[in-house]
């Protein structure tokens, strides 16, 4: 049998997996983000152990203790990690047996292993804890060993609790906030008023001579302080930004006008992907453009980072997604060597993609390195969070379609304008930390090209038609330089392809007086596509839906990155004054399900988000920098607008298991689009669908 | 200029060292080391922050320490204790009702004073006390459930 990638990487079986004391620790690179997966490892380790769930023990990630399992990214931590710790747990477990089995001149198969106790023949019994030395480990895993069958599991596909949600409730849980190893000092950033600035003076006396200020660094534009409380680091910051002078320029489009810049900047244009003649038949051809802004991360905690240099090694305590690629980034732009950093992961807030956790971790290891022997901790301002942490970004989707007689699609062209999608360390071809673009001789970040859409792609993710077009072309621009900088936002540029191209499906259908969903099944093949648009109308009742005054319902569908977890959902809305979601309807076949009140969370969640990015968010912007600093310039969805979500999960059907947390995303935006069509006739392409872009939108 | 002040806070009367304008958040966190209230936005909008102060919510974030000093502060850790858990957490716990997790500190104190005054709340007061709480992730439904399971569960105690 294959092993997975990671197991490939990181082979041997004791970097996996360690027994101590009537537990197990278990050791995964990939990292909790909120999402609940470190809860989905330990149910597979448990089941390919017989022990219960409550012996395994998740170690945070650590760049000293873990496998290199790359970036928690792209809803693929079941597959990869997941298949490894199985692949690892089945063959220690076949390994104790095997030792036991020897030792006692049994045959193996006459034991049996429960709770970690291995029993055998007249009663004997010994367990892991007993025998597994960590020599017995200490050997690459074979890959021949068979992993338990589905129909044999009684922990995986249960709802097993979250394990680090207790804590939560009542305040005992730590965040990388909370880090205290040691007298912590306190450091704040001052960052630059605008994207090109140049700092010209700064006055450092009065921010020095304030009691508790330790240190200020100044480093090119970058400039931070230390001080040896919080609310003095806080002030010191404030009086340190009075006390600096900066020339900026207009270097940012025009807001307003931003979908035409994207059209027209300097890009390189690249065909992603290519399929089929048109054929004969087409009666009309039908076009449209669509648009997404600059969207923000947006986490009720900003990012934060603790750090601690003795003058040789430098610790980091981070919320990275990937603590290895941190290690050897932070290693290399601030020349030191690997081995001499050491990177730990403890949770941050919610984290949807490549937001500040890495930024906040050059902030504090440069703030650290100014003070040898005192751990530094450095948390972002709420104005830094959303001005300064990398956006989802805008684009510009334009769609063409030749149509037959009856409507169905004979030739599909799929056109992206907009910046890339991975800007992440370690994949950028300049460092790609905020400070080190500030710091002297730093230069603005850059993303790395776009990525194959065999591996998702990043602009292009989704950009591939899901139906049974006979031929379709996809095309991407990439702009050249970024004007905001860009990275991954959860699902990439799936959001606002499928909210284009599913938009648009709608838009055929209704030119050729076709039902939205007979519309799609009528061109949609893979009957795990057709089960799932099938199912969410069902439940939702769409055949017996009637449009009552200023309500309707809509559509969207997508299988996230035509390779993941399908995914239908059905919204309806009431758009009186503004557009207000009432229900979203959602039907997922994800194959395997490894925990499903988990994946359910997962999928609300990512439903209940993208009606927030849907309906009200922009990053908003003048010449010079972003103005959308706090909660009430860039708002999110509030309890009391948070449609009724109800999900469906498909049986997995003996299908390998794939992410759910990024699925529900485009089809999200598409359905609420849609049901805003139903509701009032107007056919709104630029997100967010706020009061004005409705008005905008209503024809002459 | 920083001087030595005290605060009562989960019942104890407690002694720190700062300016009289510091926020409250940052006594509570790093001079009595509660560290389960959380910094959100700084600026009293995002409800990350939010204490009891004589059963009330404030936002310890831009509430300066002095207005408080003659007050009982209540945190999070002080509506649970360590083996009996507030009932609006056990039935956060019992619902699943989070993904991060970092909004939950505020979500929970908010509740708690919205029980401790109607404890047979409807759906709609729920979701409009805890409108001044943003949650991220999206586990808004199964916050607002979980707390109609605790509003339950406080009557039937009665």
């Amino acid at each position: 049998m294959t092993l997975s990638p990671s197991l490939q990487a990181n082979p041997r079986l004791a970097d996996w997996l360690r027994f101590v004391p009537g537990m197990v620790e278990v050791r995964s690179g990939k990292v909790e983000l909120g999402q609940g997966v470190l809860t989905a490892l330990a149910q597979i380790a448990a089941e390919e152990l017989d022990v219960p769930v409550h012996r395994i023990r998740m170690v945070p990630a650590d760049t000293g203790l873990s496998p290199d399992e790359g970036y928690t990214a792209g809803s693929m931590s079941v597959q990869h990690s997941g298949a490894a710790i199985q692949v690892v747990c089945a063959e220690v477990r076949a390994l104790c047996v095997a030792t036991v089995a020897a030792g006692w001149a049994v045959p193996a198969d006459a034991l049996t292993v429960q709770d970690g106790q291995i029993h055998g023949p007249g009663g004997r019994v010994t367990s892991y804890w007993d025998l597994a030395g960590d020599a017995l480990l200490d050997q690459p895993a074979s890959g021949a060993v068979l992993v338990k069958a589905s129909a044999d599991y009684r922990i995986v596909g249960t709802d097993v609790p979250r394990l680090d949600l207790p804590g939560k409730f009542t305040g005992r849980a730590r965040f990388v906030h909370d880090v205290t190893p040691g007298e912590l000092r306190y450091g704040r950033v001052v960052r630059p008023p605008g994207r090109s600035a140049l700092l010209t003076s700064v006055d450092t006396a009065a921010t020095l001579a304030m009691p508790g200020v330790v240190t200020v660094v100044h480093d090119g534009g970058f400039l931070g302080v230390v001080a040896d409380r919080e609310e003095v680091a806080v002030r010191a910051a404030e009086r340190l930004r009075q006390d600096a002078t900066w020339e900026r320029q207009p270097v940012l489009p025009d807001e307003d006008q931003l979908s035409g810049f994207l059209v027209e900047a300097p890009s390189e244009t690249a065909t992603l992907a290519e399929h089929g003649e048109s054929p004969s038949g087409a009666v009309r051809s039908l076009h449209a453009t669509y648009h997404r802004p600059y969207l923000a991360h947006a986490s009720i905690g900003p990012s934060s980072a603790t750090a601690r240099t003795d003058g040789t090694h430098l610790e980091v305590w981070s919320h990275s997604q990937g603590v290895h690629f941190l290690r050897r980034e932070l290693a290399k732009v601030l020349g030191l060597r690997v081995e001499d950093v050491t990177v730990r992961h403890v949770e941050g807030a919610g984290c949807y993609g490549h937001n500040g956790a890495d930024d906040a971790a050059m902030d504090a290891a440069l703030l650290a390195l100014a003070v040898p022997g005192s751990p530094v901790q450095v948390v972002w301002s709420r104005a830094d969070e959303l001005g300064w942490a990398p956006y989802g970004p805008g684009a510009v989707v334009r769609l063409s379609a030749e149509v037959g007689a009856d409507g169905s699609v004979l030739s599909w062209r799929h056109e992206i304008w907009g910046s890339g999608h991975l800007g992440r360390p370690g994949f950028t071809p300049v460092p790609g930390f905020l400070a080190a673009s500030h710091r002297k001789g730093g230069v603005p970040i850059r993303t790395a090209p776009e990525a194959p859409l065999e591996f998702g792609g990043g602009a292009g993710r989704n950009a591939v038609p899901g139906y049974d077009f006979p031929a379709y072309q996809v095309v991407n621009h990439d702009l050249r330089e970024m004007p905001l900088r860009t990275s991954s936002l959860r699902s990439l540029g799936a959001h606002v392809n499928v909210f284009a191209a599913e938009s648009f499906i709608d838009e055929l259908a209704a030119e050729a007086g076709r039902d939205p969903v007979e519309y799609r099944l009528a061109q949609l093949g893979d009957p795990r596509a057709r089960a799932v648009v099938t199912a969410a109308a069902e439940r939702a009742g769409w055949t017996r839906w009637s449009t009552s005054d200023s309500t309707g319902h809509g559509i969207g569908y997508a299988r996230y990155k035509n390779s993941g977890a399908y995914c239908a959902v059905v919204a309806e809305v009431e758009a009186v004054e503004e557009v207000r979601v009432r229900r979203l309807v959602i039907a997922v076949d994800a194959g395997l399900i490894i925990n499903p009140d988990g994946a359910v969370n997962q999928i609300e969640g990512g439903a209940i988000q993208a009606t927030s990015w849907t309906l009200k968010e922009r990053v908003r912007f003048d010449r010079f920098a972003v103005t959308s600093q706090d909660w009430e310039s860039y708002p999110i969805l509030r309890f009391s607008e948070v449609p009724a979500v109800e999900v469906e999960l498909l049986p997995g059907n003996g299908n390998p298991p794939l992410g759910v947390g990024e699925a529900a995303q485009g089809p999200t935006a598409a359905a609420i689009a849609n049901a805003v069509y139903d509701a009032l006739a107007v056919r709104v392409r630029s997100l967010p669908l706020t009061p004005e872009q409705i008005v905008a939108a209503m024809p002459g | 200029m920083a001087e030595e002040k005290t605060l009562t806070v989960n019942g104890q009367r407690r002694a720190f060292t700062t300016e009289d304008d510091t926020p409250l958040l940052y006594v509570l966190r790093n001079h009595l080391g509660l560290k389960g209230t959380r910094f959100g936005c700084g600026l009293g909008l995002c409800g990350a922050c939010l204490v009891l102060a004589d059963g009330r919510t404030v936002y310890s974030c831009d509430t300066p320490v002095w207005s408080v000093a003659d007050k009982e502060v209540t945190t999070v850790e002080g509506l649970s204790a360590p083996d009996r858990p507030h009932p609006v957490a056990r039935a956060l716990i019992a619902g699943q009702a989070a993904q991060c997790g970092y909004c939950m500190s505020g979500i929970v104190v908010a509740a708690a004073e919205l029980l401790a005054g109607n404890d047979d709340p409807t759906e709609d007061e729920v979701r409009a006390a805890l409108d001044r709480n943003l949650c991220r992730c999206g586990a808004h439904n199964r916050v607002v459930r979980s707390v109609l399971a605790a509003a339950a569960e406080l009557r039937e105690r009665q």
